[in-house]
């Protein structure tokens, strides 16, 4: 986006957060009713998504990034943790007229256009159904109207909204996905890899509707990705996860200009640059790891090149660097961990004991802060120990045993 | 440079549909070192897939070749029969396709599979099956223990890696691969392509690379052939077609992937979509899309010009050579 264009990028738009989440958690459980191999999907992530802002959520398969959208889309319902719209728990949705409501402000853009329209509806019914269902103060012509302008807003003719979903090209599908949900005048559109399937040329195209549309409508958009070009491209602030947690998030041009985390360094590295030749680059297999009953400790371990003892036994929590919240024990240290560790030390210490390894654990965090990364004391000498026993938990575990990973397609509810 | 392993010249193809025929090659032509790694770009529906399979002649029922030549080690392709073929497939060439996670058998273990291949060109006892299959899975960086997993339990990027295992069961001299990387996250798209890029120094196969993504080829490939609607637009060494792009195509198609370095831009892609083949636009075909056309691009079309070492198929440098590269070098800045 060309600088001017939007006056707010980087400023804090003032207020409440529009969309909050605390500790959001969710957790599936593989194989059969009785099965213990708990998936963690999502550990205790805070987001939060303001008004009229882009956040990018970034990460490779299998780190949680999708289910984050389908829990803010009520299609599942959290494990443990709190989801606030508006100040507002989703938990206390439960009658048709607030889902309404929900549904009405939150809305949703599938990854696959191609999947995502009835090849037996025109492409207005899906349109008219949701201006009908959210916005019943419109009358049949109004909807009609009303459908028109969202066509228009996305850049498409009006005429396409007689078209049958076959007679439309990919990008046009995903724009119609766009004015699906727009219609509702949604406050904030959940976008799981919306450009993922176009092709190159069109990529671009909606890219740029993406940040149009927050000009034009208010719209927040939480836009999901594994691209760090795309997410730098659209967004203003950029979380990464990985396995489940937040590892980063800062300002996009913060984040990628330093990027604090090891992980968020390699994914950087990652990035295909027409220039750089492929031997300057090293190696890293990118196994997207799962997470089955994770013990204690960083999960970025067994790939990090800079691990040290103390990230086989305590989780690291976000912690602030200056403009980022970063989830590093080592990064926390080399940017004067000693202040920021004494900062935290008043609210670690209430929660100290929560904070030893309680392995295999689903309620193991109940520490609601989650400010603290290194608690003195306790911790370390206790478990240094263990940091050379080979890594029994989570990611090491779902590689050497692939031969239950079959099991993961009929995740279940824990 | 030694002798060509693939020559195609004038190559085209006709998909025979019901509402009419669709030109979905015009008189391709391209020649591939043994030894060299090829980036075939284009948007979906330039008919790079469908170049792969005229080469490789796996081309659907429908599909007549109307003119041309393919010669793969001096044999013409498309004059040899099934048998002919059959005894090249993995030995010859071999072909690594676009959803290869999903082209393993989900009922066989991945012994199985080696197997059948192995066992289909050659006779092997069971020992050196096991032992060549442990050999070329260690090759692509999985542990031969893997042997006896189904494709359920390996990762994508696992799966992609033992398809190309596959392919080189028999270190053919040609590998062709059909945007392997494109279903993987950049982690594991870098890993895969920087052991492709080893096997093949190590192992000295030839590499055609189909993908849309410019920056892939652009840190692999030794030469860049960019595709449009069936014809091919600009041919050039990667290093020459990345410092000055030639084809308004080739440079649409550069400025179409936002950067993460670098200052932000507002991407301008390119407006429109691929034509209709049906009904290709007359003239030059990307002219209904292009910045640059003139009123003589809807008329004339282009040939293949030569300029420098680029070949480019633009009015923009008929007959020009070296006056066109200094212009266009200096409308670029660069």
């Amino acid at each position: 986006m060309p600088e001017g264009q939007n006056p707010n990028r980087g400023v804090e738009p003032g207020g409440e957060f529009l969309l909050k989440t605390v500790d959001l958690t969710r957790h599936f459980r593989l194989g059969g009713m009785f099965s213990k191999r708990i998936l963690h999907a999502v550990d205790d992530l805070d987001l939060t998504i303001r008004e009229r802002e882009i956040v990018a959520l970034v990460g490779e398969s299998g780190s949680g990034k999708s289910t984050v959208a389908r829990l803010l889309a009520l299609l599942y319902r959290p494990t443990k943790g709190e989801v606030y719209y508006r100040g507002r728990s989703i938990r206390s949705l439960r009658r048709r007229k607030d889902l309404l409501w929900y549904r009405g402000e939150v809305s949703t853009v599938f990854q696959d256009p191609f999947s995502a329209f009835s090849p037996v509806y025109r492409i207005q019914h899906g349109v008219l159904r949701n201006l009908a269902l959210h916005r019943p103060e419109l009358g049949r012509a109004e909807r009609q109207m009303e459908a028109e302008r969202v066509c228009q807003t996305v850049g498409m003719s009006p005429a396409m909204l007689r078209k049958f979903p076959h007679e439309l090209s990919g990008s046009e599908r995903q724009r119609i996905g766009f004015a699906q949900a727009l219609a509702v005048k949604p406050k904030l559109i959940l976008a799981d890899e919306p450009v993922s399937m176009l092709d190159v040329s069109i990529r671009a195209e909606v890219l740029n509707m993406m940040t149009d549309l927050r000009e034009q409508e208010d719209v927040s958009i939480l836009y999901i990705t594994h691209d760090l070009a795309s997410a730098r491209y659209v967004a203003d602030r950029i979380v990464v996860m990985y396995a489940g947690y937040l590892v980063e998030t800062a300002p996009s041009e913060t984040l990628l200009a330093e990027p604090k985390h090891p992980y968020t360094q390699l994914l950087l590295s990652a990035v295909a640059e027409p220039r750089q030749k492929a031997e300057e680059i090293s190696a890293d297999t990118g196994e997207p790891p799962k997470v089955i009953n994770p013990t204690e400790g960083c999960r970025f371990r067994w790939r990090c090149p800079r691990a040290i003892d103390v990230c086989g036994q305590i989780t690291p929590k976000p912690t602030p660097i200056g403009e980022s919240l970063v989830s590093c024990h080592v990064a926390v240290r080399e940017a004067g961990g000693s202040s920021i560790a004494a900062g935290v030390t008043g609210e670690a210490a209430g929660s100290g004991a929560s904070r030893a390894p309680s392995k295999g654990e689903l309620e193991d965090l109940d520490n609601p802060t989650g400010a603290a990364s290194i608690t003195h004391g306790q911790s370390y000498g206790g478990h240094a120990a263990s940091s050379d026993e080979p890594p029994a938990g989570e990611v090491c575990q779902a590689r050497s045993s692939h031969e239950r990973s079959g099991s993961l397609r009929d995740p279940k509810a824990v | 440079m030694s002798e060509s392993l693939l020559e195609v010249a004038g190559l085209s193809l006709n998909f025979l549909m019901e509402t009419g025929d669709v030109r979905a090659l015009d008189d391709v032509s391209f020649t591939l070192d043994a030894g060299e790694f090829l980036g075939i770009v284009g948007e979906s529906g330039c008919g790079k897939s469908t170049l792969l399979f005229a080469v490789t002649q796996l081309l659907a029922p429908n599909a007549e070749i109307t003119a041309g030549t393919v010669l793969f080690g001096g044999q013409d392709m498309i004059r040899l029969g099934t048998d002919e073929l059959r005894h090249m497939r993995w030995r010859d060439y071999s072909v690594v396709m676009q959803s290869a996670m999903n082209a393993l058998s989900p009922t066989l273990t991945i012994a199985a599979q080696f197997k059948d291949t192995i066992e289909a060109h050659t006779k092997m006892s069971k020992e050196a099956i096991r032992e060549r299959s442990a050999e070329v899975l260690t090759l692509v960086g999985i542990d031969p223990a893997h042997l006896n997993s189904y494709p359920h339990q390996l990762s994508g990027g696992m799966r992609q890696r033992a398809m190309i295992a596959m392919a080189l069961l028999f270190t053919p001299q040609l590998v062709i691969m059909d945007e392997p990387t494109s279903a993987l996250d950049v982690v594991a798209q870098r890993s895969l392509m920087i052991k492709i890029k080893d096997l093949q120094k190590s192992l000295g196969f030839a590499v055609i690379f189909v993908t849309h993504d410019m920056s892939v080829v652009g840190q692999y490939s030794d030469r860049v052939m960019v595709m449009y609607a069936g014809q091919v637009m600009e041919v050039a060494a990667t290093d020459t077609i990345f410092d000055h792009p030639l084809h308004p195509y080739t440079r649409g198609l550069m400025s179409a992937f936002p950067s993460v370095r670098g200052p932000r831009q507002r991407l301008t892609g390119i407006p429109g979509s691929p034509p209709d083949l049906v009904r290709p636009p007359t003239g030059c075909r990307f002219h209904p899309r292009c910045p640059e056309a003139s009123p003589e691009c809807v008329t004339h079309q282009p040939d293949l010009y030569s300029v420098d070492e680029t070949q480019v198929r633009c009015l923009l440098y008929q007959g020009k050579g070296e006056d066109a590269l200094l212009a266009a070098h200096g409308e670029d800045g660069r």
